[in-house]
């Protein structure tokens, strides 16, 4: 970055500041906070989906018979479940992400609350028919 | 809670934060106050110290939201005391503003919080010792971020402040803007430059709680988002040879 201010002096001990597990501390948050608690939970899962889903992959280089072991596995209801709350936190971080995007360049900034309630209704919509149809097989 | 007196007053609990210097370890003290429809949190502390504890350390000053001393969190909000009303709450927790250092119970140093706006270096230049009969048109985008009274709510309430000691905060972005935004004679252009930095304006990371925790209606949030992009015009004018100034 460009800039020079080279702060030193940190703001206080760290045993006095909120640290990185005030990111999750919902008390006192507003709605800004509630987007920013949420986009943190969801991207830390799609991080951990990610390598989840590279164990999953190489489960085809041990043979049609495991692969074939794990796809039952995955079509039972529970793994559907894990599959909509994938869904649902894609949906929240990508959708939140575009309005982080925009209203961290100040574009309709003075809307982020409007922005945050309409995209995630839109989530909601989404992955209501989504969980439909995980669950109906189509 | 008790049940209301006919004069609409009872009984709240108040859970004060404590820890003195050479404190290991904080606690909390419960002290039962009378409140009633109109009382403050800052009422019920004041009299917390004068009838049941005189050793709980407090900063206060004007009572009306202007000087900006009693900054605390109440049930894990950011708020002034002396405009934070009791309500219906039956218990209140009191404590002192985050990510700056405790001296006492209530009480958090604001140095760091003010070496945070020292590089600005805000201006107070008049242009008149008298104040103008009409005010020019658009001043209202101004004032806005001249009504910082520096309580250090929005640093509190920022949670990358929380995780970043070397942000330099909302506040100190918000002042630079309204320098930027109203130079009075100044270069504009330093200040964006200070500000276009990963401990400035890129360490946001949009969480909007400053804005809506500051008691003075200032917008720090819209401010470091219109910094940014003063910041990408600046570089851009660099990038393309077209002057360095923001």
């Amino acid at each position: 970055m460009a800039g020079t201010l080279d702060r030193e002096r940190p703001l206080a001990a760290p045993e006095q500041r909120r640290g990185v597990g005030g990111w999750f501390d919902p008390r006192g948050r507003r709605m800004g906070g509630f987007a920013f608690i949420l986009n943190r939970l969801t991207g830390i899962g799609l991080v951990l989906y990610l390598y989840l889903h590279l164990v999953v992959l190489s489960m085809l280089a041990r043979g049609p018979d495991a692969w074939d072991q794990f796809v039952d596995i995955a079509l039972s209801p529970p793994f559907l479940a894990l599959d909509v709350l994938l869904l649902v936190g894609m949906l929240i971080h990508g959708l939140n992400g575009i309005r982080v995007g925009l209203i961290g360049l100040g574009l309709v900034a003075s809307r982020q609350r409007a922005m945050f309630i309409a995209l995630m209704t839109i989530a909601a919509l989404v992955a209501l028919v989504g969980a439909l149809r995980i669950f109906g097989g189509e | 809670m008790t049940a209301p007196a006919s004069d609409g007053r009872r009984t709240a609990r108040f859970r004060v934060h404590r820890r003195k210097a050479g404190d290991t370890a904080s606690r909390y003290d419960e002290f039962e106050v009378a409140v009633g429809p109109n009382t403050t949190v800052l009422d019920g502390l004041v009299e917390i110290r004068r009838d049941k504890d005189p050793s709980l350390t407090l900063r206060h000053s004007c009572f009306h939201a202007s000087c900006g001393t009693c900054g605390m969190r109440v049930n894990g909000q950011e708020g002034l005391a002396c405009v934070t009303k009791v309500g219906e709450a039956a218990e209140v927790t009191v404590e002192p503003m985050a990510n700056l250092p405790i001296v006492s119970d209530l009480v958090v140093a604001m140095e760091p919080f003010y070496e945070c706006l020292d590089p600005v270096d805000r201006p107070l230049i008049r242009n008149s010792e008298t104040v103008p009969s009409e005010l020019p048109d658009g001043i209202d985008a101004y004032t806005r971020y001249e009504d910082c009274i520096e309580c250090g709510i929005c640093l509190s309430a920022c949670p990358i402040a929380g995780s970043d000691p070397l942000y330099v905060g909302p506040a100190a972005i918000a002042a630079a803007w309204r320098v930027v935004e109203e130079p009075r004679g100044l270069a504009a252009g330093p200040v964006v430059r200070l500000m276009d930095d990963e401990q400035a304006v890129w360490r946001c990371h949009v969480a909007w709680e400053c804005s809506e925790a500051c008691p003075s209606g200032v917008d720090p949030a819209g401010a470091i988002a219109r910094m940014r992009r003063a910041a990408i015009a600046a570089r851009a004018r660099r990038l393309f040879g077209s002057g360095g100034g923001a």
